[in-house]
């Protein structure tokens, strides 16, 4: 083998990396060696940019069982039970193939929450496309029909519901869509698994589909940007099979219930080389396989190719020696074959065998532990000077009911019902807040509790801010989780950005996660695991840096969980917190005007912990009807969305007037998008109950009007703003994004 | 009263359909396995919903094989209730114990919301609670329910009254609006010659609590529960 800088540019290698390849091994590698190096250093695996950041973030708290560095985080949920999730992103493969990108991302997180030893119980989604009626409009449609079919296509085969998720369009998405998903599983918190080899001679196992050429090099892949010729990278991306996962999920968690099993870890990126030193590395163990015993779905493959393949649906075991037959045996039940490919060794090494070769011979420590790390330099960017000016003042005069119905049809707010309809969400019978109606809750069965999941991100705040936009995340997911009457325990999440090697692209990085560590301290949201997700870009232009925030929280009393919806008319309508009506990097600056300029909104935590707080006490009360937290599009477009899907049931508000009454202010009563409030309704004998805890909490709390009637009424300050039609209203947002893909066959 | 539930390799809704029957009705509920031959002394078997060998073929195409089958068919010969939800329809369909076939929806898409479904028959042993044009808050969840068989089935449907629920409208209306997936008649679910195989695409066993949004799937349970204990429960070789 010659080495190159050719053959290291094919495996993503630098000379300085290969340098640091041959001192560890004390020779030169062989080819297998360097494909392995390549693929455990690479971005995707290894953080190599992002890991003395990640230091940062707060992984601790009373109730975290399990925090990053395992296949998954878990939080302690009570009654002897453990929540098990984490998300992560498969942008690179979804925007190549858009339905096997996504339906094998939604495959890869699950195999993830098994392996830990949870039944999996929900999924959720974050997605970001390109405008969808913009240049790249077809295109972009044509990527949402098929991530969006992937996702069903796998969630609903395997029986896992999608209970939610929040989806954004935006130009600088068309060429790098992003899919980020999370799973969350349920455990007896002294039943983890974790992914560890450990007792010298115990057998290792292959389980699950045959190894084949797809997705060699996916990990190096999505570690480098997208150019015209990434068409060309399609074959590295794999095709999913739900079934096969199926039964893997059944035959893993019968196998867990015996005490055969040592440790498990699937075989996700990097496939069968990451998964043997892993286990290897997080036991202190070494270990032996030989090739030759891996199943093969094509003839000829080379060692390289079995261990570099990322076929899906496969898992790595270490099971008791003397226990083989009864691990067979449950395998065979479900008509899977368990290949016995080799030991648990004492020398903390990788070996791999080519029938009795040895073809790589590698320390775990070189691997894992010896990775590069990086401290990659960093820059403010210099457009931000120019985007956070603002002037308010020469924007032309705006129409509020013209601005609102514009605001509901646009793709972003607009009602997703056309998405998550192709999501199986009720399945396993948990579901308790319906797709597109709030927070993800399902209950748990067994207990009187209940879960909330939401994931959310601004990625128009974070690159104006990524500091604050990253906090507004935080916030903006617990605040969710809070609506629905839970307290946030734990958080996930997934850091999508642009190329880490540009100084401007790590400052956005370094800020966000920064922002991130200090809003999760001060909520008291620990962070459990997450997912890097970098070269988020095409031709040099990268995303918005997207942090996803995916924040789990429980509700003591499931038969308390409260939706965004109103429930009856003449019932009162209650703004908690207050705010200038900030309109910084708002939906309303980009849909009306096309503007992506200002700061995002101000952030106090400590004023967001005592909503989250009230909110929470609120609704164990059992004195919240609906809750909805104000967001993207302001006060008008939450009260739009708690009417809707009620059947009718209208509002009447008098929003308080923001600083003077000139048009702006009424814009920024009706669209600022203030952080740190949420729109409640209360039956009126309640009214004074909850104002009283408000004002214990230290959360203002101001009666803005009733809810009834068939129109949406808005007044500011006491002077007519809004009067529309709600069903007509509710015909905009409902129809808009199903209306761009009628008649268009999946 | 004991109800069987039958896990295919790919089945998902076996546990929702094992929950409504063991802790929401307080009934023996037990699984059994599609490699199994018997049924263990079911009064009750259900079909439940899913993906059986991952829907890769036709639709519960490869699951009318299974071993369990012989069973199921010596048991509704005998008179004994079945009960296919969803994947379960599709493959009492395929095995022949019901008409007709599913195909992919109208637009191609799945589908998961609550629907309207009128009962058009109360004399079958999963409806005999149910008031004739009663109308059922259920959830659908499928791809491919869009029922079809020839017009000859269809007309002899109609004729022998094997027709047990339709989609409609809140209001009970037969509309074409109301037909989530195209199929004929707004066919949801029909019945055998003998009545006691029932198949149906909407899930009642996820509307069996009102948390979860409707309890109004609870009545084909209850119909069922009340039926055999009036008339007895039927024994066969492998039940």
């Amino acid at each position: 083998m010659t080495v190159d800088t050719a053959l290291l540019a094919r495996h993503g290698l630098s000379s300085i990396e290969y340098d640091r390849i041959v001192a560890s091994l004390g020779r030169e590698p062989t080819l297998t060696e360097l494909g392995i190096f390549s693929v455990m250093w690479s971005e995707h695996c290894s953080y190599k940019s992002s890991r003395i950041h990640l230091k940062k973030l707060p992984t601790e708290g009373p109730r975290v069982l399990q925090g990053p560095g395992e296949n998954a985080g878990a939080v302690d949920i009570g009654d002897g039970l453990a929540a098990v999730f984490k998300i992560e992103s498969h942008n690179h493969p979804s925007f190549i193939e858009p339905y096997q990108g996504a339906a094998t991302g939604v495959g890869g997180i699950i195999r993830d929450i098994f392996t830990m030893g949870a039944r999996p119980i929900a999924l959720m989604n974050s997605l970001r496309f390109g405008d969808i009626d913009g240049a790249d409009g077809a295109r972009t449609r044509r990527i949402v029909e098929g991530v969006v079919a992937g996702i069903a296509g796998y969630g609903n085969s395997i029986g896992i519901p999608t209970v939610g998720g929040e989806i954004a369009f935006d130009d600088r998405y068309a060429g790098n869509p992003l899919v980020n998903v999370l799973c969350l599983g349920i455990v007896d918190a002294d039943a983890l698994v974790k992914g560890s080899a450990s007792g010298i001679g115990n057998p290792v196992y292959y389980v699950g589909s045959k190894t084949g050429r797809d997705g060699i090099h996916g990990a190096t892949m999505a570690s480098a940007e997208f150019d015209e010729k990434s068409a060309e990278k399609r074959p590295a991306v794999q095709v999913g099979d739900p079934f096969m996962e199926k039964l893997l999920l059944e035959a893993c968690l019968e196998l867990m219930k015996t005490d055969a099993l040592i440790g498990v870890q699937d075989m996700g990126a990097a496939g069968l080389t990451c998964s043997t030193c892993e286990m290897g590395s997080r036991g202190g163990a070494g270990i032996e396989i030989d090739v030759m015993h891996v199943p093969q779905r094509e003839s000829g493959m080379t060692p390289y190719e079995i261990m570099l393949s990322e076929s899906q649906e496969r898992m790595l075991l270490v099971v008791k020696k003397g226990r083989e037959a009864e691990v067979e045996r449950i395998f065979q039940k479900w008509d899977l074959h368990a290949a016995h490919i080799g030991e648990v060794t004492s020398d903390g090494r990788m070996r791999v065998k080519d029938r009795g070769t040895v073809v790589a011979d590698i320390p775990n420590s070189a691997l894992v532990d010896a990775a590069p790390v990086y401290d990659r330099p960093t820059a403010r960017p210099a457009y931000l000077d120019d985007v956070q000016q603002l002037d308010l003042a020469s924007l032309p005069p705006v129409t509020p009911g013209d601005a609102l119905v514009e605001l509901l049809g646009s793709a972003t707010i607009a009602s997703k019902r056309w998405v998550y309809r192709q999501y199986d969400h009720m399945v396993r019978t948990n579901t308790i807040v319906l797709a597109g109606m709030g927070a993800g809750v399902v209950r748990v069965k067994g207990t009187s509790r209940a879960l909330a999941m939401s994931v959310d991100g601004n990625g128009r705040y974070c690159y104006l801010d990524p500091r604050r936009g990253a906090m507004l995340a935080v916030a903006e997911a617990s605040r969710n989780v809070a609506c629905a009457g839970a307290t946030p325990i734990g958080a996930t999440n997934c850091l999508n950005f642009g190329n880490p090697e540009r100084p401007e692209i790590m400052w956005q990085l370094v800020e966000a996660i920064e922002g991130i560590a200090e809003a999760c301290r001060v909520l008291n949201v620990p962070i459990t695991g997450g997912n890097v997700s970098l070269y988020n870009e095409t031709n040099g232009d990268a995303i918005y840096p997207t942090p996803i925030l995916g924040v789990v929280g429980v509700l003591e009393d499931a038969s308390k969980v409260v939706a965004r919806a109103f429930r009856a008319a003449e019932e009162d309508i209650v703004l908690l917190g207050d705010g200038s009506g900030e309109l910084g990097g708002s939906e309303y600056l980009k849909v009306l005007h096309r503007l992506v300029k200002g700061r995002p909104p101000e952030l106090d935590l400590d004023h967001e912990r005592r909503l989250i707080d009230l909110l929470v006490r609120a609704a164990s009360a059992g004195l919240l009807r609906s809750a909805h937290d104000c967001s993207d599009g302001g006060v008008a477009v939450t009260l739009a969305e708690c009417a809707f899907d009620t059947g009718g049931i209208g509002c009447d508000v008098d929003l308080p007037p923001v600083n003077d009454r000139n048009t702006i202010g009424e814009v920024r009563a009706l669209f600022g998008e203030s952080a740190s409030r949420a729109i409640v309704s209360v039956r009126p004998a309640d009214r004074a109950a909850l104002m009283e805890m408000a004002a214990a909490g230290g959360v203002p709390a101001k009666l803005i009007g009733t809810t009834g009637g068939s129109r949406l009424v808005m007044r500011v300050g006491g002077r007519p703003a809004i009067d529309l039609s709600l069903e007509a209203a509710e015909r905009t947002w409902s129809t808009s994004i199903g209306r761009h893909f009628r008649g268009r066959a999946a | 009263m004991k109800f069987s539930i039958v896990v295919f390799p790919g089945s998902n809704c076996d546990h929702d359909a094992y929950h409504a029957a063991k802790h929401v009705l307080g009934h023996d509920a037990e699984f059994r396995w599609h490699k199994e031959t018997s049924l263990n002394g079911a009064d009750v078997v259900v079909l439940p919903g899913g993906f059986s060998h991952g829907d890769y073929l036709r639709t519960g195409a490869i699951a009318r094989f299974s071993p369990i089958m012989g069973a199921v068919a010596e048991f509704a010969a005998a008179g004994g209730p079945v009960l296919g939800i969803c994947n379960g329809f599709q493959i009492l369909c395929e095995a022949g114990l019901l008409p007709g076939a599913m195909l992919r929806n109208r637009d191609l898409k799945f589908h998961c919301e609550h629907v309207g479904v009128r009962i058009e028959q109360i004399d079958t042993p999963f409806t005999s609670l149910a008031a004739k044009g009663q109308v059922l808050r259920i959830p659908i969840a499928h791809g491919e329910g869009n029922y079809f068989a020839d017009a000859k089935v269809i007309a002899d449907l109609e004729a022998s009254r094997r027709i047990i629920f339709r989609y409609c409208d809140p209001r009970g209306q037969i509309t074409e609006d109301a037909n989530p997936n195209g199929s004929l008649n707004n066919i949801a679910g029909i019945c055998s010659a003998g009545r006691n195989v029932v198949g149906l695409m909407p899930h009642p066993e996820r509307a069996c609590e009102p948390v979860l949004g409707s309890a109004d799937g609870l009545v084909l349970f209850e119909s069922v529960l009340s039926e055999v204990a009036a008339h007895g429960s039927v024994r066969t070789a492998a039940s």
